[in-house]
């Protein structure tokens, strides 16, 4: 709608999938927690099941713009947006999740870490709709936690990251998701700073050495609201609030 | 020119059935087809939080809402936020603690300061200053520095409970 309002696209036919009713749904699958593309945001964010099984997706939820924005916006509607600087794209790339589109009666599926293609760009043709996301279930043993800086609250992310942290029976990191908003076109893995952290104990200096990976990896835009290195630096001291923070609540969860 | 639809919609509980252009978006619908110029329109990209109404209960941005998408819909606006009030009072508590406090200066984003803390209010009789600063962040104010707002929002709150335990 802000791109009608300023006439930055003029469509001829404007299809509204509110009327779809099946699109608005939150189901427990074999694959985890699907949810229809145009259940709205807040419904999400105070969904016991989700908060049950998916907690890292209500929390993430609560950093998208405002309660008025969250009422009508949809889970749908932010991640085809595919803005690099949103949350919840973040969230599908730490959870792989699994995109089910439709086309015509025909189907796809096309795992996250090939949805996000560039600035506001996903994988989706122009004649594909998202009919359902499908986030695999945190496991009850896991800490999650989502850290970003912004201006004010509800703004678009300068920096942020979301992490998911499981340990073993010896406190080990026996696995680690890691997925930054904010520092490049779309949202991005941190997969060599994943595969550093495996096997690791989870301590302050270990999360400072392995974001300091980051460094050789992200190159973030600079712009009105952010330098790249600040964009950078932001993004290692961000990482490692949120592995502290995850593997607390690792510990919280387990108590 | 695509050619207008039918729609039947209650506005602060009245009931409405007429023809709107597709294009037409549910605030210049409220404001030029209903003279319900009460919400304003700041933005017009969902930013500024002023022509914020009550969508079905909820709050929404009607610059980012069609009137046809209201279609079957019940809208509070401004307009109808006093008669939410009890009996005997001319202005609704939390139009009253914005008088009270000067919460407002040229008055452009007051509107949407009030739909957003209706539905706030009402869902969190008892907030602290921090929990109102932070539902009132989607709202700009470019007047007050929103020291007075949050005052207006404490003396509202106040108000409100204590009219709920009489």
């Amino acid at each position: 709608m802000p791109l009608l309002n300023l006439r930055l696209t003029k469509p001829k036919i404007l299809v509204d999938l509110n009327g779809i009713s099946s699109l608005d749904s939150i189901r427990e699958t074999s694959g985890g927690l699907s949810i229809g593309a145009m259940t709205r945001q807040s419904r999400v964010e105070r969904s016991s099941l989700v908060r049950e099984r998916c907690p890292i997706l209500a929390e993430a939820i609560r950093y998208i713009g405002h309660v008025a924005i969250r009422h009508r916006g949809t889970i749908g509607g932010s991640l085809v947006h595919a803005d690099p600087a949103a949350e919840l794209p973040a969230v599908a790339l730490a959870l792989d999740a699994k995109f089910e589109v439709a086309r015509d009666g025909r189907d796809r599926v096309i795992p996250a870490a090939e949805f996000f293609i560039d600035y506001l760009t996903s994988a989706l043709a122009p004649d594909e709709i998202l009919r359902e996301i499908v986030f695999p279930m945190v496991r009850p043993s896991s800490g999650y936690a989502l850290e970003e800086v912004t201006r004010r609250h509800g703004d678009f992310a300068i920096a942020g990251v979301v992490a998911i942290v499981d340990l073993d029976e010896a406190a080990k990191i026996a696995d680690v998701r890691v997925a930054l908003f904010g520092v490049a076109s779309t949202s991005v893995r941190a997969r060599k700073l994943e595969r550093a952290l495996m096997g690791q104990e989870p301590n302050e200096h270990v999360f400072r050495d392995a974001a300091a990976l980051l460094d050789d990896v992200l190159d973030p835009p600079g712009d009105i609201h952010a330098s790249t290195a600040y964009r950078k630096h932001a993004a290692a001291v961000l990482t490692a609030r949120a592995l502290h923070r995850a593997v607390q609540v690792c510990h919280d969860r387990r108590l | 020119m695509s050619s207008k639809r039918a729609i039947e919609i209650t506005v602060n509980e009245k009931r409405y059935e007429g023809l709107v252009e597709p294009r037409i978006s549910l605030a210049d619908f409220l404001r030029d087809q209903l003279g319900l110029t009460g919400t304003h329109l700041g933005c017009e990209q969902g930013i500024c939080g002023s022509c914020t109404v009550l969508f079905n209960g909820e709050t929404v941005r009607s610059c980012l809402l069609l009137a046809v998408q209201a279609n079957g819909a019940a809208i509070l606006t401004v307009e109808g936020l006093a008669a939410k009030a009890q009996i005997g009072d001319r202005l609704h508590p939390i139009q009253q603690g914005f008088l009270e406090t000067l919460g407002f200066q040229c008055g452009f984003c007051t509107p949407g300061f009030l739909m957003t803390l209706y539905e706030f209010l009402n869902e969190n009789p008892s907030p602290s200053e921090d929990e109102i600063r932070e539902r009132l962040s989607g709202n700009l104010c470019r007047c007050t520095g929103y020291q007075n707002i949050v005052a207006a929002a404490l003396w509202a709150a106040e108000r409100l409970r204590a009219k709920s335990d009489r």
